[in-house]
């Protein structure tokens, strides 16, 4: 791979980054108390680079997503603290319309189920032109070309004939391709795709990774995949911030991560990857259930279903360690879980 | 499409079929005397009665009557009354009425039912919209005979804002109070189906798509919602828009009002079997018809069912 080179160190004039994300909180506001489903989230994104967050559902991937394109209904959801920097510029202290201005244009996203993201009464060219005719001011019969244009660059076999189409005529896998065309209508400079391949088959999956993984290199995008799936994520993605009861657990490159974990919630996950080579033997899989975000356990949030899981662990919450070459883990043990001295 | 539309029309044919073959043998078997109906309270001879009944074709079994009947109907032949009037001049008379009627109920329905709703929908649980689900409340549990009777009272003898009655043939001012009565039996229905639609779509996660593209709020709503959230109204409309057109015959009475329905009370109360028939048969057609139209707007406003 002769991909970018995997660095912590921030690239761009002033040395800041594309996106930055810094000590990000979210709480959910319900009847029957606060959920705090954030606590404390950092990461960061370059120019052309792909960030893979990793996490069980609830772990707060989607809803750092949400607060980022600001699209988290509030309430319920409040943001108490933290700040989103797009390019320098705190996204939580714009107004709604200059947010509006970044959504789509700036930062865009895509979602799991493109089958009722899309809207189905509408045929795919008017949904992809429908920001180039609103909001870069194109002519309808522009649009609809440049929906061809995107359509075939997220390679969509006959994208002129298929134009008219409504989101029902396509398989599974094209429509995850309308939905990346749509998202691209408008040049962004991130993309965010939330667990884009979980509702497609598994050959399906390959092609729709690959095509983003092309896609930020050609359009030299930031791009961020959400998923829950660290098989996905090795080919395409540079580093891996793995998230647990709304915080970021660890944070590494690919590479480390697949070699020597650091948290042992990152070496569950690993463990859990169906391999060739372990035909026969039972699955590993992380015993119990992620914690209720209302009822949070004390110290460490992964304590109860940690296999090395100390005192310590159930009293004082784990700051997060640098390891250094960018490396982060939020765990008392993470020194000597690299070393293999943990037991 | 094609198909689909030849299915349909042969459902219809069967429809209709049956629902005449139903009305036409309930009169059959309600029995009665229609000679002596004919003849109201004079006496009938033997040999009138022969005659008489071999004009009306009685001496026929009774599967050769209805098809008679229908060949009839569908020549555009309704017969005449008892009174031997042509019940077709009757029911082009009657039926411009129930129209104008229909259209004034149809419109309220959809400016106070469709408008509270998208508004209800939006802001779930704010003031407005518990006040108007007490109010629709209300409104549906009023029957029509309470509440034409009683606006009728209030509107027109007691505040004297519209003629009490209409007359032979009624302007549009003069069927305003009774097309609103009639509009606001729907208002409630239309109301909780339009509030129940959009905030339905609301949710949806095309919703959110829209949103993500950066589409301002107005856009959100009333493209991709608004669009969304109109296949069930526009299906509850064309229905409800079928069954005004078959008349009202409680608002229609009480307002004195020439269309389908007050015809239609004015039949059965003289027991004209021939008039009732006629007009149960286009009402049969029109409702037929009014169906049809919605499930071809359906296919129009929902993609997806456009091929099945």
């Amino acid at each position: 791979m002769t991909d970018i080179h995997v660095s912590s160190s921030p690239t761009g004039s002033g040395g800041r980054h594309l996106l930055e994300v810094k000590d990000l909180y979210v709480e959910f506001h319900t009847r029957d108390g606060v959920a705090r489903v954030i606590n404390g989230v950092s990461y960061h994104l370059d120019p052309g680079e792909t960030l893979a967050v990793l996490g069980e559902s609830g772990s707060g991937k989607s809803v750092t997503a949400q607060a980022i394109m600001g699209i988290l209904d509030m309430p319920p959801a409040k943001i108490p603290g933290g700040q989103i920097l797009y390019k320098g510029e705190n996204l939580l202290a714009m107004s709604e319309e200059k947010r509006r201005q970044v959504r789509g244009k700036e930062i865009s996203m895509i979602f799991q189920d493109a089958l009722s993201a899309l809207n189905p009464v509408f045929p795919v060219g008017w949904q992809i032109s429908e920001s180039l005719r609103t909001r870069a001011g194109m002519s309808r019969k522009d649009g609809l070309k440049r929906a061809v244009e995107l359509m075939d660059l997220v390679k969509i076999p006959a994208a002129k004939a298929r134009i008219k189409d409504y989101p029902h005529q396509f398989s599974g896998g094209m429509r995850q391709r309308v939905m990346i065309a749509m998202s691209l209508a408008m040049d962004p400079k991130v993309l965010i795709a939330d667990e884009p391949t979980t509702a497609l088959d598994v050959t399906v999956q390959a092609q729709i990774m690959d095509l983003l993984g092309d896609l930020r290199r050609d359009l030299n995008m930031g791009l961020i995949l959400i998923t829950h799936d660290l098989g996905v994520v090795a080919d395409v993605a540079d580093r891996i911030a793995v998230m647990y009861a709304g915080r970021i657990v660890e944070h590494a490159d690919v590479r480390s991560v697949y070699k020597h974990p650091a948290h042992p919630y990152t070496e569950g996950l690993l463990d859990s990857i169906p391999r060739l080579d372990s035909k026969g033997t039972e699955l590993a899989t992380i015993k119990g259930l992620p914690p209720n975000l209302m009822r949070p356990p004390t110290g460490c949030a992964f304590h109860p279903r940690c296999k090395y899981a100390k005192a310590v662990c159930t009293t004082e919450t784990p700051r997060s360690l640098d390891l250094g070459h960018g490396r982060t883990s939020a765990c008392h043990f993470a020194k000597e879980m690299l070393d293999g001295t943990l037991r | 499409m094609f198909r689909y539309l030849v299915r349909r029309f042969l459902q219809m044919i069967m429809v209709f079929i049956a629902t005449t073959f139903i009305v036409y043998s309930l009169m059959y078997l309600t029995g009665g005397d229609p000679i002596q109906a004919l003849a109201g309270e004079k006496p009938v001879t033997d040999l009138q009665r022969a005659q008489l009944t071999v004009k009306y074709g009685l001496d026929q079994p009774f599967l050769v009557r209805y098809w008679n009947y229908l060949t009839d109907l569908l020549h555009l032949d309704f017969g005449t009354t008892l009174t031997g009037r042509s019940i077709k001049d009757i029911l082009l008379d009657a039926w411009p009425v129930t129209m104008q009627l229909a259209l004034i109920a149809i419109l309220v329905t959809i400016i106070f039912g469709v408008t509270a709703g998208v508004i209800a929908g939006i802001r779930r649980g704010s003031i407005f919209d518990n006040a108007t689900l007490v109010l629709t409340l209300i409104v549906i549990g009023i029957p029509s005979v309470v509440l034409a009777p009683l606006s009728q009272y209030l509107f027109t003898i007691q505040w004297k804002l519209f003629p009490t009655t209409a007359s032979g043939n009624p302007t549009w001012y003069e069927l305003l109070l009774p097309g609103i009565v009639l509009g606001s039996l729907s208002v409630a229905t239309a109301m909780r189906l339009t509030r129940a639609s959009v905030s339905e779509n609301l949710r949806a996660d095309f919703v959110r798509t829209a949103r993500s593209k950066g589409m301002p709020g107005r856009r959100v709503i009333g493209i991709h919602v608004l669009r969304n959230s109109l296949i069930p109204i526009v299906t509850f409309l064309g229905v409800e828009l079928g069954s005004l057109m078959a008349g009202a015959i409680v608002t229609e009475s009480v307002f004195n009002v020439p269309g389908v329905g007050f015809q239609l009370a004015r039949a059965l109360k003289t027991e004209d079997t021939p008039l009732v028939i006629g007009i149960v048969s286009v009402l049969v057609i029109v409702f037929l018809v009014a169906n049809l139209i919605v499930d071809l707007l359906y296919a129009v406003l929902d993609p997806r069912i456009r091929y099945e």
